[in-house]
């Protein structure tokens, strides 16, 4: 529970809410260089980008986004892997969060992933307010230890800062009791698929409409062929430089090659030739099937429509 | 699923297919994915809602939101009130309530089935420009994600509408297997914030490149495409047997027919000579009747699957010989 801050007595009293005075930004640097107590909290993609979304959506007048996160946790990390936003009211002094609102979200979406729990929330801005306190009382009852994120979609310092945080109480018990949020390190994970997706959408910043098709099959084996290419040309280039003595030798990278050229198979000639040559076999059988296959199905069709 | 009559726009030429093109957001592709990959493992097959609109010829999807399975198990599951429920409560947030089209996984490329049909033809039937996404996540993780929209073409539609299915009415249509899916494009746009986080997320995430895409084996998708495609032709075979069944039984029917009115008029002639009034006319048609004509749906249905499961066989097959010449010359280089 919070209380308003007594007259200062103390000389180091902990501010309830981070403004940006110059004690706070020592706070916020402290905290970078303490050692984080709380879970890891690992994130999907697709939090992020749903965040970003109804961010983009927020009503007219609204500052910021707030929405619960779903997910699993376990003893030392936090995986977050799904969220919704909830509507809600700010103003000056007094914040109104739809509290319905959101139970029926999650009973939705209980439906879906029986194993998703709430384990947070999160909001769009860069500050932590005394609003946001209340809020993370809300869902101190709802989950344990509940995770607060914050995204900055406002880009104040020209990046997105994801950052997630976890409550304890601090102050003198008795007297001026407090809550502070502890940073906590975050890490993306991907399932493969994730992975690919994402590495797909990160095409549409090339293009100047921000879209972009899905390309045929040869294509995308010769764009891995071409990233190949570019890394192996990019250690090329490290290697001559430090040969010609331009770049200092590096022992761990020096063994991370030597791995890898000891990691290239040594095949004799003839025994690559036949294995080349079985596989080769093989596809070019299974494409005659595929297209005698469609042959007959056509050859059928036609002859039933006689 | 529940049909809901929210005409968005109202339909343009009938004729040409008022969708040209499909424009997906980032985050509906990466939703898909989450979905297929935390519910659906094997053969399962997981279902979701597309949501969005129509721009022009566009359709813009904007989001969607999973459904969920084995709605056997809990019998007091009504899927209509899910659905309305989740549509209220995204209206709240201001995401676009109208639905657009449905979107499924599908395994190995098998998706062209009865009640795919159906579904569709229902969503098309109430939202005109309505569109099935199938993503394929194995393909997916072969390499590059694997989205495709469909929607049923015209004439497909009114011989649903009909639900007529016999040889007849196919025939009048002229309906053939390729024609009954027809593919829109798809395109994905990302808003300019996401792109900031796109890049925010490539500087920090520290995944190695896995270069799935790069891998030579084949033979384990090859056996498992070539195992669905030879149940399928069975099954294909299966049907033209029926088929050619019907057509002999209709065959030697008519031959009878023709072989009875034949010997009624020799009949009836030679009474005729001895003065006998002739026999009386009995319905021909109740004595043959004609036999039940196989409906020809099915037929169609696994013709377009074969079609689909070829077509995905040559797809990887000229892959992987892509990739095969590839190793070849580099092992040509170093030796």
């Amino acid at each position: 529970c919070r209380s308003k801050p007594a007259t200062a007595r103390i000389p180091w009293r902990p501010a309830l809410s981070f403004s940006s005075s110059p004690f706070v930004i020592f706070l916020h640097f402290l905290y970078k260089i303490m050692a984080v107590h709380g879970p890891l909290v690992k994130i999907h993609p697709v939090v992020l980008a749903s965040i970003v979304d109804s961010y983009e959506r927020r009503n007219e007048g609204a500052s910021r986004v707030i929405g619960t996160l779903l997910g699993t946790a376990d003893k030392h990390s936090v995986e977050v892997t799904n969220c919704f936003s909830v509507p809600h009211n700010e103003s000056e002094d007094e914040v109104a969060v739809d509290m319905e609102f959101a139970k029926n979200m999650y009973e939705l979406h209980k439906k879906v992933s029986p194993s998703e729990v709430i384990i947070g929330w999160y909001a769009t801005g860069y500050d932590i307010t005394e609003h946001s306190v209340l809020i993370h009382e809300y869902y101190s009852r709802e989950a344990p230890n509940p995770i607060h994120m914050t995204v900055d979609t406002a880009l104040q310092s020209n990046k997105m800062n994801i950052r997630a945080y976890v409550s304890s109480q601090m102050g003198v018990p008795g007297k001026t009791v407090g809550v502070m949020f502890t940073p906590l390190t975050i890490k993306y994970i991907y399932y493969d698929t994730e992975r690919i997706g994402v590495d797909l959408l990160q095409r549409t910043r090339a293009s100047p409409s921000r879209t972009n098709g899905l390309t045929t099959d040869l294509a995308q084996v010769a764009s891995a062929a071409g990233r190949v290419q570019e890394m192996l040309s990019t250690m090329l280039s490290y290697i001559e430089d430090v040969l010609s003595g331009k770049v200092m030798a590096d022992n761990s990278v020096g063994r991370y090659l030597m791995d890898l050229v000891n990691k290239v198979p040594k095949i004799t000639a003839e025994d690559f030739e036949s294995m080349l040559n079985s596989n080769i076999n093989d596809l070019l059988m299974v494409t005659y099937l595929a297209n005698l296959t469609q042959a007959q199905i056509a050859l059928n069709e036609k002859l039933v429509v006689l | 699923m529940g049909s809901l009559k929210e005409s968005a726009v109202s339909g343009s030429n009938p004729l040409d297919s008022p969708v040209k093109q499909i424009q997906i957001d980032g985050l509906v592709v990466l939703k898909i994915i989450k979905h297929y990959q935390e519910e659906g493992q094997g053969s399962e097959v997981v279902q979701g809602v597309l949501l969005g609109l129509v721009v022009e010829d566009r359709l813009e999807i904007t989001n969607c939101f999973p459904f969920p399975q084995h709605t056997e198990d809990d019998v007091d599951f009504d899927e209509v009130q899910y659905q309305m429920e989740m549509m209220r409560s995204l209206r709240h947030v201001n995401i676009d309530h109208l639905h657009v089209g449905w979107y499924q996984s599908t395994y190995y490329g098998s998706f062209v089935s009865r009640a795919l049909l159906d579904s569709q033809f229902s969503y098309q039937h109430a939202i005109e420009e309505s569109v099935v996404l199938i993503y394929d996540p194995i393909k997916t993780a072969q390499g590059s994600l694997c989205l495709k929209a469909y929607r049923l073409t015209p004439k497909l539609m009114e011989i649903c509408k009909e639900k007529d299915f016999s040889p007849e009415a196919l025939k009048k249509a002229c309906i053939g297997y390729e024609h009954m899916l027809e593919e829109v494009p798809i395109v994905i746009k990302n808003s300019h914030l996401i792109n900031v986080l796109l890049l925010d997320l490539q500087e920090k995430s520290t995944v190695a490149d896995k270069h799935e895409l790069l891998n030579l084996s084949s033979s384990n998708h090859l056996e498992k495409s070539l195992q669905l495609l030879m149940d399928r032709v069975d099954g294909m075979s299966q049907e033209i047997v029926k088929y050619n069944t019907y057509c002999r039984n209709l065959t030697k029917q008519q031959q009878q027919k023709q072989q009875y009115l034949q010997r009624r008029q020799q009949e009836n002639t030679q009474r005729q000579s001895r003065g006998e009034p002739p026999l009386p006319e009995e319905d021909i048609n109740k004595m043959f009747k004609p036999p039940q004509a196989p409906p020809r749906m099915d037929t169609l249905l696994i013709a377009g699957q074969v079609n689909n499961y070829c077509q995905n066989i040559k797809a990887f097959t000229s892959q992987n010989l892509g990739k095969l010449f590839m190793a070849e010359a580099l092992q040509g280089h170093s030796s």
